[in-house]
C-alpha cells in the first residue's frame, strides 16, 4: 500500500514537472513577444508629436524621466503596459502553471499518506513540498499583485529542483526517525518553507528589479521586455513586501526551531552547521530590510542583498544538507 | 519645506543617515577636539551604514563556524580535524576558527553592533516616549506636496467640516488635533514601539545567555542497566559548570536504569536498520522521596527532575565478562559498556584489571549483538541482540598505566607498556597465544598464561545521558516572543499623518486632504481617500462627482 502511494506520488511529480516545463515555456514566449509589443509601442510613440521625448523613448531610454522627455516615453511605456497586461502565452502559462500546482499538491499529499506523516522528513520529500510550496505562494501572491511576469523564473526554478529532487534525493517511504518524532516537524518545518516561499519571490522580483534598474539607465538595449514590466521602484516595493513576509516567518521558524532544539536535545542554541546558517540567512534578510532604512543602500544595493539571501537559503538546503557535518543530518540520502 | 523636512521634524530622532532624516547639507566643519572626536566616533559607530555593515560583516563572520567542526558543538571532528590536516590545523586553531562563535573577532563584531544598537535605541526611546504624549504637528501650509492630496467641497461650514473630521479621524484610530481650520492627525505609534521592542529584546537575549548562561552546567553520564547515578559532580562521566555555576549546588535526585527497548526497521533503500523508536524506563528519586518513581525518557522528551533536564543522547550494550582467579574466586564480575562504532552497534570497550590476578591485565573487546553469516567480517549484521550475539577480546598484560596519576580514559587502553599474549599481532596479523577469545553468550575460557578463567555471563544495556541546568530557557523565551511580537509591530503596523483642512470658497467649503507617511506604507493614498470618503458621508454631502476627487499627480515616495 504504502509503496504504490508512494509510486503514484512520484508519478505525479513527473506529471507536475513536465506541465511546469510546457508552463516555462510558454512564459518565455510571453516575454519574447514583450519584446515585439515594447518595440511597436516605443514606436508608436516615437510617432508621436513630442519630437524629443519620442527619441528617447524609441532609445528605450527614461533617464530625463522628470523632465521634457517624459511624457511621451511614459506613455510608450504605460501603453506596452497595458497591452501587456496578459498575452495569450502568458494566460495559457498561468493556467498551466496551476494544473501543475494541482497535481503537484496530489503528489504531496499521496506522499504524505503513504509516509503517514508530513512529507518533509527527508531532502526529497522537503524538495517536494518545498517547491509546491514556493508555487503555492506564487499564485497566491497574484491576488495581491500582479508577478506573472515571474512566472518563468519560479516554473523554472521548480522544474530544476524538482528534476534533482526526483533523480537525485529520492528515496523510499521510511518511518520517521526518533529526533524527528514530534510535532515540532509540523511548526518549524512547514514555516520553513513558507518563508522560502516568500523569499524566492521576492528575490525573483530583486532580480527583475536590478534588470529594470540597469535598463532605467539606459543599459541593457536589448532586454525590451523589461518595459512591459513594472518600474524599478515599483518592484523593490512588491519584494520588499514579500521579504518581510518571508523574514518573519524566518524569525518564527528560527524560533520554533531552538524550542525543538531544546526538547530534543537539550539546548537551544548550539551554533549546529544548520543553525548558523539560518543565523546567517536571517542576519542577511535584516540587513536587507536595515538597508532599505538606510539612505544610499535603497535600490540596487538592497537588492543585492535580498539576492545573497536567496542563495544562502538554496545553499543552506542543498549544499549545507548534503555536504555538511552536522545534527540536522535528515536527508535521508546516507547510511551512517 | 520639503518633505524629509516634514518627516525629520514630525517623527523621531533617527541615526543621521536614516532614508527618512533630512538630507545633509554642506556643512563647514569645524576642527575637532578630542570630544569632537569622541562624539564623531560615536555618531559613525551608531549609525545606520555602520549597524548595516556589522550585520554583514556577522553574516560572514558565522561562515566559518559552518565550515570547519565546532569545539562546542562536535569536539571528536576537531580531534579528527587536527588528526587529517594538522598544518592547516595549526594556523585555523590559532585564528580560533574552531571556536568561531566565542572568538574575538566573532565577539568583537556582535559587541559593537550591541553598542551601536544601544546607542541607537536610548536616543530613540527616549524620543518616542515623548512623542507618545505630544500633540499631532501643527498642519503643513502647502499640503498638495504630500502623499494622497484631494480636494472637494461641502455645503457644511468650515467649523463643522473641521469638527466633523476630527470625529472621523478620531474613529478611525487617529491621535487628533485642532489647529485653526485644520485637523491634524497621526497613528501607527506602536510601529516605533514594536521597532524599539524587538531591539531592546534582542539585547535582552544576548544578556540571558551572556549573564544566566553563567549559572548552568551541562554533564554527561552513561548508565548501565542495574546501576544507580546520584545528582553529585563526582558521579558523572564529564561535567562542565558554567563560569558562575558551582558544583555544590546540585540537588542530589538519583536515577537508576530499568529497561531500554529500541525499535528498528529495515531500510530497503540504503540496506541498514533505522532506528524506529528508542524507549527507555528509568526510576528516579528526588531527595526526600520514600520510594522509586517510573519514568519514560524518549528523544524529543526530556524528563524534568531537581532542577535539571535530562536528555537521552546514545545507547548501547555492556556486556558482563565474569572474570576468576585460576582456584575461582570472582575478580571482576560487572557489566561493561562497550561504545557503538556503527549504526548496528559494532561496539568496542576495555577491561582493566588492575588488582586480583597475578599481573596487570588489559582487554580489548568487539562486541556484536548479532554476527552475520560472513565468518570473515568482524562487524555486526544488525543491532538487535540476537542469541549468537559474541564478544572478540584480545588480552593484554603488563602495565596499565594506572599508577603514574595520569587521568587515564576508561574506554581506551595503551598497550605501549603491556604484552599482547592472546589476539592478533597489529602489526604482524598473526595469532599470538591462539588468536583472539571468542566467545557466545554463557560461554567460558581461560586466560592465557594461566592467569584465570573469563566468562561472557550476561548483556545488560546502557544509555548515555546529557545531564543540564539551563537557567535561560525562560527569559530566553521570553525575550524571543518579544522580538517577533516586536518586529510583526514594526513590520506591519503603517504610521501615517493625515491632515484634513477647510477653507470658505465659492461654492461651499474646499477640503483639503493629504497624509505622510514614515516607512514603507504602500496604502497611505488609499487611506487618506478613505478618510476623504468617511469625512464627505459625516458631513452628509452626495456621491461626489467623478472629477471631485484628483488624485495626485505627485510622485510616489521613495520605496
Amino acid at each position: 500500500m504504502t509503496d504504490t502511494l508512494a509510486a503514484y506520488s512520484l508519478l505525479l511529480a513527473y506529471s507536475a514537472m513536465a506541465v511546469y516545463a510546457i508552463a516555462f515555456v510558454m512564459y518565455v514566449l510571453d516575454l519574447s513577444r514583450r519584446t515585439g509589443t515594447a518595440e511597436a509601442a516605443a514606436v508608436q510613440a516615437a510617432s508621436a508629436p513630442a519630437g524629443a521625448g519620442a527619441a528617447t523613448a524609441a532609445r528605450g531610454g527614461t533617464a530625463l524621466l522628470e523632465r521634457v522627455g517624459t511624457i511621451t516615453s511614459r506613455v510608450a511605456e504605460s501603453q506596452a503596459r497595458s497591452v501587456n497586461k496578459a498575452t495569450r502565452f502568458q494566460r495559457t502559462a498561468f493556467a498551466l502553471t496551476v494544473v501543475a500546482a494541482v497535481v503537484h499538491v496530489g503528489a504531496i499529499v499521496l506522499r504524505g499518506i503513504a509516509a503517514s506523516r508530513g512529507p518533509w522528513a527527508n531532502m526529497y520529500e522537503f524538495s517536494l513540498t518545498g517547491t509546491g510550496i514556493i508555487v503555492v505562494v506564487f499564485l497566491l501572491i497574484n491576488f495581491w499583485r500582479d508577478v506573472k511576469f515571474l512566472g518563468a523564473y519560479i516554473t523554472g526554478f521548480v522544474v530544476l529542483l524538482l528534476g534533482l529532487a526526483v533523480t537525485n534525493f529520492y528515496v523510499a517511504v521510511t518511518p520517521t526517525p526518533p529526533p524527528l518524532q514530534s510535532y515540532w516537524l509540523y511548526i518549524h518545518i512547514s514555516v520553513a518553507m513558507l518563508a522560502t516561499g516568500f523569499y524566492a519571490v521576492g528575490g525573483g522580483l530583486s532580480i527583475v528589479q536590478l534588470l529594470q534598474a540597469a535598463r532605467e539607465k539606459g543599459k541593457l538595449p536589448k532586454w525590451r521586455f523589461l518595459a512591459t514590466f513594472p518600474s524599478s521602484g515599483a518592484l523593490e516595493t512588491m519584494a520588499s513586501r514579500l521579504i518581510i513576509v518571508g523574514f518573519a516567518f524566518w524569525t518564527f521558524t528560527l524560533m520554533a526551531g531552538a524550542i525543538w532544539a531544546y526538547h530534543a536535545w537539550g539546548r537551544y542554541w548550539g551554533w549546529d552547521t544548520k543553525e548558523v546558517w539560518t543565523f546567517i540567512i536571517w542576519v542577511v534578510f535584516a540587513g536587507y530590510i536595515h538597508a532599505r532604512a538606510t539612505r544610499g543602500w535603497r535600490g540596487t544595493r538592497s537588492a543585492w542583498l535580498a539576492i545573497i539571501g536567496l542563495a544562502a537559503v538554496l545553499f543552506n538546503f542543498t549544499i549545507v544538507n548534503l555536504f555538511f557535518q552536522g545534527l540536522h543530518a535528515y536527508s535521508g540520502l546516507t547510511t551512517s | 519645506m520639503s518633505r524629509s523636512d516634514v518627516a525629520a521634524s514630525t517623527f523621531g530622532k533617527r541615526p543621521d543617515d536614516h532614508a527618512d532624516s533630512p538630507e545633509p547639507g554642506k556643512v563647514n566643519q569645524p576642527k575637532l577636539g578630542p570630544i569632537g572626536w569622541l562624539r564623531f566616533l560615536w555618531r559613525q559607530l551608531t549609525s545606520m551604514r555602520t549597524a548595516l555593515l556589522l550585520l554583514l560583516l556577522l553574516a560572514v563572520a558565522a561562515i566559518p563556524g559552518s565550515l570547519v567542526p565546532q569545539r562546542t558543538s562536535d569536539p571528536n571532528g576537531v580531534t579528527q580535524y587536527m588528526q587529517n590536516h594538522p598544518d592547516a590545523y595549526k594556523v585555523l586553531d590559532s585564528l580560533g576558527v574552531f571556536s568561531t562563535f566565542a572568538s574575538p573577532w566573532f565577539s568583537a563584531i556582535y559587541l559593537l553592533l550591541f553598542v551601536s544598537l544601544v546607542g541607537c535605541i536610548i536616543p530613540r526611546t527616549r524620543h518616542h516616549l515623548a512623542a507618545l504624549v505630544a500633540k499631532p504637528p501643527r498642519t503643513p501650509a502647502r499640503l498638495q506636496r504630500l502623499i494622497g492630496y484631494r480636494t472637494s467641497t461641502s455645503a457644511a461650514d468650515v467649523d463643522t467640516a473641521v469638527e466633523a473630521g476630527r470625529t472621523v479621524l478620531r474613529r478611525m484610530g487617529y491621535r487628533v488635533e485642532r489647529y485653526g481650520d485644520s485637523v491634524s492627525a497621526e497613528r501607527g505609534y506602536l510601529r516605533e514601539t514594536g521597532n524599539l521592542i524587538f531591539h531592546v529584546a534582542l539585547v535582552g537575549i544576548l544578556l540571558t545567555v551572556g549573564v544566566f548562561g553563567s549559572f548552568g552546567y551541562t554533564g554527561q553520564k552513561i548508565l548501565t542497566q542495574g546501576d544507580v547515578f546520584t545528582n553529585v559532580g563526582s558521579d558523572y562521566d564529564s561535567f562542565n559548570p558554567g563560569r558562575f555555576a558551582s558544583i555544590d549546588d546540585l540537588t542530589p535526585f538519583q536515577m537508576k536504569l530499568d529497561a531500554f527497548d529500541a525499535t528498528y526497521t529495515f531500510n530497503q533503500t540504503t540496506g541498514a536498520w533505522d532506528p524506529k523508536d528508542y524507549v527507555t524506563k528509568l526510576e528516579t528519586r528526588q531527595p526526600g522521596d520514600a520510594g522509586w518513581t517510573p519514568q519514560t525518557l524518549k528523544i524529543n522528551s526530556p524528563i524534568s527532575i531537581g532542577g535539571s533536564e535530562v536528555y537521552l543522547l546514545g545507547n548501547g550494550y555492556a556486556p558482563v565478562l565474569t572474570i576468576r582467579k585460576p582456584d575461582g574466586t570472582i575478580v571482576k564480575d560487572e557489566p561493561t559498556p562497550f561504545l557503538a562504532q556503527d549504526a548496528n552497534l559494532t561496539s568496542n570497550g576495555v577491561i582493566k584489571i588492575a588488582n586480583g590476578l597475578k599481573e596487570q591485565v588489559g582487554i580489548r573487546g568487539f562486541f556484536r549483538p548479532t554476527p552475520g553469516p560472513d565468518a570473515s567480517s568482524v562487524l555486526s549484521f544488525a543491532p538487535q541482540l540476537s542469541k549468537d550475539a559474541d564478544v572478540f577480546m584480545s588480552v593484554y598484560v603488563g602495565d596499565l598505566g594506572l599508577d603514574g596519576g595520569t587521568p587515564q580514559n576508561v574506554y581506551t587502553l595503551d598497550p605501549d607498556k603491556m604484552k599482547l599474549v592472546a589476539g592478533r599481532s597489529p602489526t604482524t596479523q598473526q595469532k599470538v597465544g591462539g588468536g583472539p577469545i571468542d566467545l557466545t553468550l554463557g560461554q567460558k575460557a581461560d586466560l592465557p598464561d594461566g592467569l584465570g578463567t573469563i566468562e561472557f555471563s550476561g548483556i545488560k544495556r546502557y544509555v548515555s545521558l546529557d545531564i543540564h541546568h539551563d537557567p535561560t530557557p525562560t527569559p530566553a523565551l521570553i525575550f524571543a516572543l518579544l522580538v517577533l511580537g516586536g518586529l510583526l509591530l514594526s513590520l506591519f503596523v503603517p504610521r501615517r499623518r493625515v491632515w484634513i483642512t477647510a477653507a470658505a470658497g465659492e461654492d461651499g467649503t474646499v477640503l483639503q486632504y493629504a497624509g505622510l507617511a514614515r516607512g514603507e506604507d504602500t496604502n497611505l493614498a488609499d487611506a487618506v481617500a478613505e478618510v476623504a470618503e468617511r469625512h464627505r458621508a459625516a458631513l452628509g454631502d452626495g456621491p461626489p462627482p467623478d472629477d471631485s476627487a484628483e488624485p495626485s499627480e505627485n510622485p510616489k515616495p521613495r520605496m
